[in-house]
């Protein structure tokens, strides 16, 4: 769906800028500089502020991103938990750093704080999607199911 | 009126008024650096802090309301290290070249760290970040090595001049002033008004038209009209070795009327033409397609004489009087007089009417 | 021996969550039905003298904050918090997540006190699987009536924790930054889109059925007086029973642990347990024995929090523990106000330099300083806890930095 679209959809709630970025989200993992154009025009706010809304969220990007974005928790209960290995283990299958995506912009890295899900520590996420009490050789099942 | 205890003595202050107000009200200087009296209030700088008696957290005195029965400390031992504290702080992130920069001698975060005793900063050890200054607009710096993120830039842009060219981008330690997609103000919505320039408390922003030509105690400020347009803008022509070497505001209303300070482009950054040598200092008459020098009276005699032969001949509305935006109203009315009771005609019309 | 007691979580297992027929057979929306026959001032009253507190972090009596809306307000607004930021956190999903109508009708009981037609429940952007459950569940509800003329909608944050501050959901949800506002005026008076609005927790809302069922009274006599009832703690860390308990409120510290939780995994020792998530003070041994209510933590220096119980065992190292959670705080400052957005910086980057092995007594003496300052000159509560690990872990385990120091100087 074309960006014009999708603000359209949320262009009459009030306060609907940030729903309208999850919605761009959704479709392209990213903030492109159109959308941000877009959606300060369709809200009336300026374009600074609506670049000032779109870097204040981490979960909001204007860099491109891969269509999966893995999120390592290191929050404390995750850190004792072993996340520092886990993130090791990613680094390496993947091939990348955090906050690196992968050459075929398959997948980003990303470090996260705590994702809600601490009953089973380490976590990640994809796409949202949690892994609970996640380990280093649990990670090559757990990308596979990436397609 | 209400009253309250500050520093042991019972103050009153109005109803409604803030814990800052009601101190100046009664002569006691508290420390602001993102309060502006003529912006939407921020209460994020904390400088102003001043305790509270059974309140177990400081109160911002910009925001917080004066309340009946308060007592009140403003320079308390515990307050004076907090200030101190917020002012290493900022001092930990900031470029100090006071010895260069025009803001010396005129800079509320130099002064606070000079009342406060701030030398160096206790929190240096991991550095600082280091911001690229590079705007190539021609009228101002921006240097967010100095910038202690008070935001009033913003909130004049916004609340001023309504440009809305700048907010802040990104989040915690790693925020900044920006424009949309951190480019250059000439990609934005950005007039290059300086009113930002004008509320910087520090030397983030400062005119680059005027930089190196002389700091704020080496001028002398004139107040004088802006000369652009008919608005009549109050400012300040800052004047070194008889020489115009920059413009500021006053914003007191009582002096500055019409603006409060604010100005446009040209008042504010569209002076260096007093210096010019190509400014024209005497009248011109062309002959033979050629411009020659010549005094004020045989200039004035040459139009006095054309004006008479031309109504002659052709009759009084064969004239007309345009007149310019950049006289006073004064100027402008003994235009029209002349035009009506000596030119004999009512073709009289204003460039502001274009 | 330590028991659960089930108020918000009676319904968790024994309900399909996505059936609103089983809430309903279970009793469900019958309050709601009860609450339209009371005035505004009676349900007021009557869940003031419940003692109801927030269950999000500050403790403040609910029907005195919902008191504090104007009578004549022509537009007010209901909103949940369900950002559950705190690492170590996830009872507000857990509620949600097994009974969500409750939570819809606990909102429904607060608009009828507050005259609200409009709702909102701002949840965090971790959670876009909860966001489409609460969808359905308000589409049943609309389609069924149950809400009457009150609308519920869902807006979901992006990632950042300072947006379970109150003002700084409001923001959010305004469209803005989540930068906080300060106070007064508080939201009671003017909030979203500056009209009066109320701020309350999902754990608060969903104690709502319940005690309009079966009266103040009822409700004020279960766990410790002056906090009553019951409170969702999260367990994680070095703990046998990583998972939710609701208890009543005078269970202790150690009994939530060892009795509850099954105690410290592989014969390892207790070392310390920080409660109520990541902001709050880490506690040794010997208070263990407080009850689990917010005066009595209060009183012990402590803090009660969301309900986080993040248990520690004899191996961890708290400098390790709290450098992780300085750069979570340096991470999450919304870098409003200068102590939070400079100090969490720096209070990073000493704890950083003590956990290398690199720093002197004078920094220790420094972070110490910085973080009694942010305390009390922070404009919101991110920067005014941030430092109560760095000063909990000073004060009760010293020698863990001391002997990061020794390191530095031999
Ligand atoms: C930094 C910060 C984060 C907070 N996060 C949450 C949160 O995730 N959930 C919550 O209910 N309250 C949170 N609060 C507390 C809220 O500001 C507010 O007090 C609470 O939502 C009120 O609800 P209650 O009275 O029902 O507890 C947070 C406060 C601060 C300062
Ligand atoms: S901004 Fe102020 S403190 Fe900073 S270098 Fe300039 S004069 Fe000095
Ligand atoms: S010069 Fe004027 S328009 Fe440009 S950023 Fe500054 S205040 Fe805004
Ligand atoms: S540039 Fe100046 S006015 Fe703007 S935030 Fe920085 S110090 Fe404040
Ligand atoms: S204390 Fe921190 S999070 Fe709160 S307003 Fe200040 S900078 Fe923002
Ligand atoms: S700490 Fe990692 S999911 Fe909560
Ligand atoms: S002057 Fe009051 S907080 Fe900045």
């Amino acid at each position: 769906m074309d960006i014009r679209e999708i603000i359209a959809r949320y262009q009459d709630k009030p306060g609907g800028l940030i729903e309208a970025y999850h919605a761009i989200q959704d479709e392209f993992n990213y903030l492109p500089q159109e959308a941000i154009r877009e959606a300060s025009l369709a809200f009336g706010i300026s374009e600074a502020q609506a670049y000032g809304v779109a870097t204040f969220y981490s979960y909001l990007s204007v860099e491109k991103r891969g269509k999966y974005i893995i999120r390592m928790c290191e929050s404390a209960p995750c850190h004792v938990a072993g996340a520092d290995e886990l993130l090791k283990a990613l680094e390496k299958t993947l091939g990348i750093e955090v906050g690196q995506t992968t050459p075929d912009g398959k997948f980003t890295l990303e470090l996260a704080e705590c994702v809600g899900q601490c009953q089973e520590t380490p976590v990640i996420t994809i796409n949202s999607v949690p892994y609970t009490d996640m380990s280093p050789d649990k990670i090559s099942a757990v990308l596979a199911q990436c397609t | 009126m209400i009253r309250l205890t500050i520093n042991g003595r019972e103050v009153e202050a109005p109803r409604g008024s803030t814990l800052l107000q009601a101190c100046q009200l009664n002569g006691i200087e508290i420390p602001t650096l993102c309060y502006d009296p003529d912006l939407r209030l921020a209460g994020s700088c904390r400088m102003c802090i001043v305790e509270c008696k059974n309140r177990p957290l400081f109160l911002a005195s910009c925001v917080a309301p004066a309340e009946e029965g308060m007592v009140i400390e403003t320079h308390s031992d515990q307050i004076m290290q907090a200030r101190r504290v917020i002012l290493e702080l900022l001092a930990a992130r900031h470029d100090f070249s006071c010895q260069t920069c025009d803001k010396n001698g005129d800079c509320t975060f130099q002064d606070y760290c000079y009342e406060y005793g701030i030398k160096e900063s206790s929190f240096e050890d991991g550095g600082r970040r280091i911001y690229t200054v590079d705007d190539p607009n021609p009228f101002l710096e921006r240097d967010y090595n100095k910038c202690i993120m008070c935001t009033r830039c913003v909130r004049a842009c916004e609340e001023i001049t309504v440009a809305r060219a700048i907010n802040v981008e990104n989040r915690g330690h790693h925020s900044k002033i920006a424009v949309a997609f951190d480019g250059y103000l000439e990609d934005s919505p950005c007039v290059f008004c300086g009113q930002c320039v004008m509320v910087c408390p520090t030397g983030a922003l400062t005119s680059k038209v005027s930089a190196g030509q002389g700091r704020a105690f080496e001028v002398d400020r004139v107040l004088t009209t802006c000369t652009y347009c008919g608005t009549g803008c109050t400012l300040e022509l800052n004047v070194k070795d008889d020489r115009v070497v920059g413009v500021s505001s006053n914003r007191e209303e009582e002096w500055s009327p019409v603006n409060k300070g604010a100005l446009c482009v040209k008042g504010r950054f569209g002076w260096d033409f007093i210096n010019s040598p190509d400014r024209l200092t005497t009248p011109l008459i062309k002959e033979n397609g050629e411009f020659r020098e010549a005094s004020w009276d045989e200039a004035l005699d040459l139009v006095a004489q054309r004006l008479q032969e031309v109504k002659d001949q052709h009759g009084p509305d064969s004239l007309a009087m345009f007149t310019s935006a950049r006289v006073t109203n004064e100027e402008n009315y003994l235009a029209q007089k002349f035009t009506r009771a000596v030119l004999g005609t009512n073709n009289v019309d204003h460039c502001a009417r274009l | 021996m330590a028991q659960e007691y089930r108020i918000v979580l009676a319904n968790a297992g024994k309900i399909d969550p996505a059936s609103l027929d089983d809430y309903l057979n279970a009793g469900g929306y019958k309050s709601l039905e009860k609450v339209r026959t009371m005035s505004a001032k009676e349900l007021i009253d009557l869940v003031r003298s419940s003692k109801l507190r927030g269950r999000g972090g500050a403790g403040f009596n609910a029907g005195m904050k919902w008191g504090f809306v104007p009578e004549t307000a022509p537009e007010t607004y209901v909103v949940c918090n369900l950002d559950e930021g705190e690492p170590g956190t996830y009872k507000d999903r857990t509620i949600v997540e097994a009974d969500p109508h409750l939570l819809l009708e606990g909102m429904a009981i607060c608009a009828h006190a507050i005259r609200s037609k409009q709702g909102y429940i701002y949840c965090r952007g971790e959670y876009p699987f909860v966001v489409d459950h609460l969808n359905r569940a308000i589409e049943q509800a609309k389609q069924s009536g149950q809400l009457g003329d009150f609308n519920i909608e869902v807006r979901m944050g992006g990632g950042a924790y300072v947006c379970g501050e109150e003002t700084a959901l409001i923001e959010s949800i305004e469209g803005h930054r989540g930068e906080p506002r300060f106070k007064p005026p508080f939201p009671g008076v003017a909030g979203l889109w500056g009209k009066p609005t109320v701020v309350n927790n999902v754990e608060t809302f969903a104690n709502l059925p319940a005690i309009v069922k079966n009266g103040s009274e009822w409700f004020a006599s279960i766990g410790s007086p002056n906090y009553p009832g019951t409170k969702v703690f999260t367990l994680t860390g070095d703990v046998v029973n990583r998972r939710p308990f609701e208890v009543p409120t005078n269970t202790t510290i150690r009994e939530l642990i060892f009795d509850l939780g099954g105690g410290i995994p592989n014969g390892k020792a207790f070392k310390a347990v920080q409660i109520g998530g990541t902001s709050g003070a880490f506690i040794p041994e010997h208070l263990l024995d407080t009850p689990l209510d917010f005066d009595s933590m209060r009183d012990a220096g402590i803090t009660l929090g969301t309900g986080a119980v993040f248990v520690m065992d004899e191996t961890r190292d708290m400098v390790d523990v709290v450098t992780r959670i300085a750069k979570f705080f340096e991470h999450e400052s919304c870098g409003k106000c200068n102590p939070c957005r400079e100090g969490t910086f720096r209070s990073y980057e000493l704890m950083k330099k003590i956990k290398t092995g690199q720093a002197t007594p004078s920094d220790v003496e420094n972070l110490s300083t910085l973080s009694k300052v942010m305390t009390k000159a922070c404009l919101c509560g991110l920067g005014q806890a941030a430092p109560t690990p760095i000063l909990t872990t000073l004060e009760h385990f010293s020698d863990d930095y001391k002997r990061r120091l020794l390191a530095a100087i031999s």
